[in-house]
């Protein structure tokens, strides 16, 4: 039975008060009341702030590019589909430069869990705009404020007929514990948005800021509903729902693939001799 | 007896089909072959060939003069008449091409009409074409119809007959009527070769080496690789994943590399200018990979379907940081399917990229061989994994070893956790920033494996007079051209240019050391040295350059686009032995 002892990675190098301190121990508590042990998952990270999280945890760690998580992750799922693949980064890193990767990953449908770090601004980088920065927001180097439109990962998500897309919020410990294992349990490509307050850079989308306007979405809510869905994804102002908002049971890419039915790619042993037989395809 | 064939048309009419069987067909009949494709970068229309040049020696390029034309559009006329040998002739079908030609060179063969009479069909048009080109020749069918019955054996009976017959009446159509055919073709033994192209033995190279995941994104002339490996997927237990585009194809299969396979991703220059980000990913988390760069002219799209060797400096000096890595070219589709088989084993044991270099030419054309040999195939997994790991009382991913070398353990299979990182990092593989760790690491990394990486360097090939005055050197794709300019220059007696000889490097970097070989002795004795590259600059008589100090005496360089034939090459040698 692991403990959070076990899960005592390196120090935080991020700012006191910084939002990712929720989701670093609410991932600590999932992965302990899940009976999970460090060794037996791994974690991809690409780089920003959200990028350090593995380094804080203990686990299996591919700390890879900038925006280049997703790819690395399903090159490791698909060469071992019984190893359990989390992906953490932030919007920068997932929405920004890796928009492509995002797109094709949940088309893929490869049952990896992704959880983004939303703090609605570049923290490693000293407060420029992200992708999901809402409009009008001035920093450093928006000084007319943002002109792009934001962008709403979890409606794009839907478009894509994601797997599982749910939100949660760095301040609510307990909802984000619940959805971390939920997004766990989900066999499919799992979209985990986090809000999470830059506490340095993001004056506009503070704590106080998301607490006033998160709310549970309703036992009612049917994640099922596409459509139902999509309207909820829209929501974002004054009301911000957090929950499952969509779900819906996409068969994944590994149980597509043919090769490795009956035992993971890393499982598998070579036979040079066979070639024998290959190489009379030439004659 | 040495000839050559050209199938020209517009594309998707069958050239491909027509130059392709009759290569085959030649192999099978123990013939060697020699084959090259001029493609458009268009999917219908425009002008194309395919040329096949048989003989029952050993070929090993392609030759300007054409015997026989398979005129399938006009274009094929305007554009190869010139080219047709004293004795050659051009056969067409007039009712197709709406042309009658007079001249004595021109054979009128109705394809279409023949194909509907006897094989049912206006499809069989090809067929036809095939027996006619055979039958000019003096060859049989037999080995023909063999192959027609394994191709449609899926179609049945009714198919392979109308083949046949078709196939038949395009033979006996030439025979009767090419009057003018002087042809004559020797008999051969009956051992068949192997007929096999570079793309093709690339791709056969990397499943013989345990390939297990290949992520790419769709790029000629790199295509062929992916499409080998595809069609061996479900046989060998390999995965083939297209990516969305070629960040991603590295990133995969980093990722499948690290999780414990054997992967490899294949591009050309465009692809691999996106990919560069990732090499220098493999080269700081020290994760094994082979990449597969077929080059094609650039810059940007340059010429998407047509040969250069333009690349071989970015593939060297390319990616931020430093970092070792291992550039292999081959010349042949033998030297590709060995080479390959290296790049994994160097990958592996020293988990660093290693870059096979090739380019459309050496992709594209097809060679014939005795036998490719398993036994010199090395295979040897390098990885911790299952009870393997049962024995450690420790496990750090990058721990500092004498020869920089730390065993690659699959996560998941042990209690011991596997750390990466593209930061600098510890031996744990966690961030740091601290000046020792640095270095110490960048030393494990670079300087402690270079060493044994440079002792796996084989020298360059040294062929033709054991003394030479002239020495030809080339680098991957040129092997063949300028092997046989050297066998016609050294038959050439007398002559004061018949000592000659060719130094052929095909494992590029680290540059081979000249202790192994002196070839550094033989450049400096000879009067003459001449550096014939498929490129504008020069660039890897830059490399010997920078790597020994030596400066060759002569370029003899191209980059139209297209590559060196053995007439085009031995003019430009005699152009400059007349100037001297």
């Amino acid at each position: 039975m692991p403990t959070l002892q076990d899960y005592r990675g390196q120090h935080p190098a991020w700012c006191p008060g910084c939002g990712n301190f929720g989701i670093l121990k609410a991932f600590k508590d999932a992965m302990v009341e899940m009976n999970i042990e460090p060794h037996q998952f791994t974690i991809v990270s690409g780089i920003g702030q959200a990028a350090k999280f593995p380094h804080y945890v203990k686990c299996n760690t591919f700390n890879g590019l900038h925006g280049r998580a997703l790819p690395v992750a399903t090159g490791i799922r698909l060469a071992n589909h019984e190893h359990p693949v989390f992906i953490f980064t932030g919007d920068g890193d997932c929405y920004g430069e890796g928009g492509n990767h995002f797109v094709h990953n949940i088309r893929r449908n490869i049952n990896v869990k992704l959880f983004v770090h939303d703090n609605q601004i570049y923290g490693l980088t000293k407060g420029q705009a992200s992708p999901t920065s809402m409009e009008g927001m001035k920093t450093k180097n928006q000084p007319f404020g943002v002109f792009s439109g934001q962008l709403n990962p979890l409606a794009l998500a839907i478009a894509l007929d994601c797997s599982f897309v749910a939100r949660s919020f760095s301040g609510d410990m307990e909802h984000l514990t619940w959805l971390i294992k939920e997004a766990v349990n989900h066999n499919g490509f799992s979209l985990v948005d986090i809000l999470q307050p830059c506490v340095t850079f993001n004056k506009i989308n503070t704590f106080e800021w998301y607490k006033q306007r998160v709310y549970h979405i309703e036992t009612e809510h049917n994640p099922e509903d596409r459509i139902a869905a999509f309207q909820r994804a829209l929501e974002w102002g004054d009301r911000i729902p957090l929950g499952i908002i969509f779900r819906n049971k996409r068969p994944i890419l590994e149980e597509r693939i043919p090769v490795i039915k009956e035992r993971p790619l890393v499982r598998q042993s070579f036979d040079l001799a066979k070639l024998e037989h290959t190489l009379k395809e030439f004659y | 007896m040495d000839y050559s064939i050209r199938i020209g048309g517009e594309a998707g009419q069958g050239i491909q089909t027509v130059g392709d069987t009759l290569a085959h067909v030649f192999a099978k009949s123990g013939y060697h072959v020699f084959t090259h494709q001029d493609y458009e970068s268009r999917i219908r229309g425009g002008h194309n060939f395919f040329q096949v040049r048989v003989s029952d020696e050993q070929i090993t390029s392609s030759r300007d003069m054409i015997d026989i034309v398979v005129a399938l559009d006009k274009e094929s006329i305007v554009q190869h008449e010139k080219e047709l040998t004293e004795n050659g002739i051009i056969i067409y079908d007039s009712a197709a091409l709406k042309q009658k030609y007079e001249k004595d060179h021109f054979l009128d063969i109705p394809f279409v009409a023949l194909a509907e009479e006897h094989g049912k069909s206006k499809i069989m048009a090809n067929t036809v074409a095939v027996g006619a080109v055979l039958g000019m020749l003096g060859m049989e069918l037999d080995v023909l119809f063999e192959m027609l019955k394994i191709t449609f054996s899926k179609k049945g009976d009714e198919i392979i007959n109308s083949n046949i017959k078709a196939a038949q009446a395009g033979r006996e159509f030439a025979v009767k009527n090419c009057q003018r055919c002087s042809f004559s073709i020797v008999k051969r033994g009956s051992l068949p070769f192997m007929l096999i192209a570079g793309n093709e033995a690339i791709g056969l190279g990397a499943i013989a080496s345990g390939l297990k995941f290949y992520s790419a994104y769709p790029m000629t002339p790199s295509t062929g690789i992916m499409n080998y490996i595809a069609d061996k997927e479900e046989e060998y237990g390999i995965i083939i994943e297209q990516a969305e585009d070629e960040i991603a194809a590295i990133n995969m299969a980093l990722g499948a590399s690290f999780a414990g396979v054997r992967a490899m991703t294949g591009t050309s220059g465009g692809g691999f200018a996106l990919m560069v980000e990732g090499l220098s990913l493999a080269g700081i988390t020290e994760t094994p990979i082979v990449i597969a760069l077929a080059q094609r002219p650039g810059p940007a799209t340059g010429l998407p379907t047509r040969t250069e060797q333009g690349d071989l400096l970015f593939a060297l000096y390319t990616a931020h940081g430093e970092f070792p890595r291992v550039v292999l070219a081959p010349g042949t589709p033998e030297q590709a399917f060995y080479l390959t088989n290296k790049a994994f084993g160097i990958a592996e044991k020293y988990q660093i990229p290693v870059i096979i270099l090739t380019d459309q030419y050496l992709a594209d054309t097809q060679w014939t061989f005795d036998k490719f040999d398993l036994s010199k195939i090395h295979y040897s997994d390098q990885r911790l994994r299952g009870d393997g790991l049962k024995n450690l009382t420790e496990y750090k991913r990058h721990a500092f070893t004498e020869n920089g070398v730390t065993s690659l353990a699959v996560p998941g299979d042990s209690s011991f956790l596997v750390v990466t990182d593209s930061d600098e990092h510890n031996e744990e593989g966690h961030i740091i920033e601290d000046s020792e760790t640095r270095k110490r690491m960048l030393d494990k990394r670079l300087f402690k494996k270079l060493p044994h990486v440079r002792e796996e360097i084989a020298p360059p090939i040294f062929y033709g007079d054991s003394d030479p005055e002239i020495v030809l050197v080339g680098w991957g794709s040129t092997y063949g051209v300028v092997k046989e300019a050297v066998d016609v220059l050294l038959q050439n007696t007398p002559d004061p240019h018949n000592k000659v000889a060719v130094l052929h490097f095909t494992e590029i970097y680290p540059f081979p050391e000249n202790e192994k070989f002196d070839y550094l002795g033989i450049l400096n004795k000879a009067k003459h040295s001449i550096c014939i590259e498929n490129n504008a600059t020069g660039q890897f008589a830059r490399l010997v350059r920078a790597e020994t100090g030596y400066t060759f005496k002569h370029m003899i360089t191209k980059y139209d686009g297209r590559p060196f034939t053995l007439d085009g090459l031995l003019g430009e040698l005699n152009a400059y032995f007349t100037g001297l």
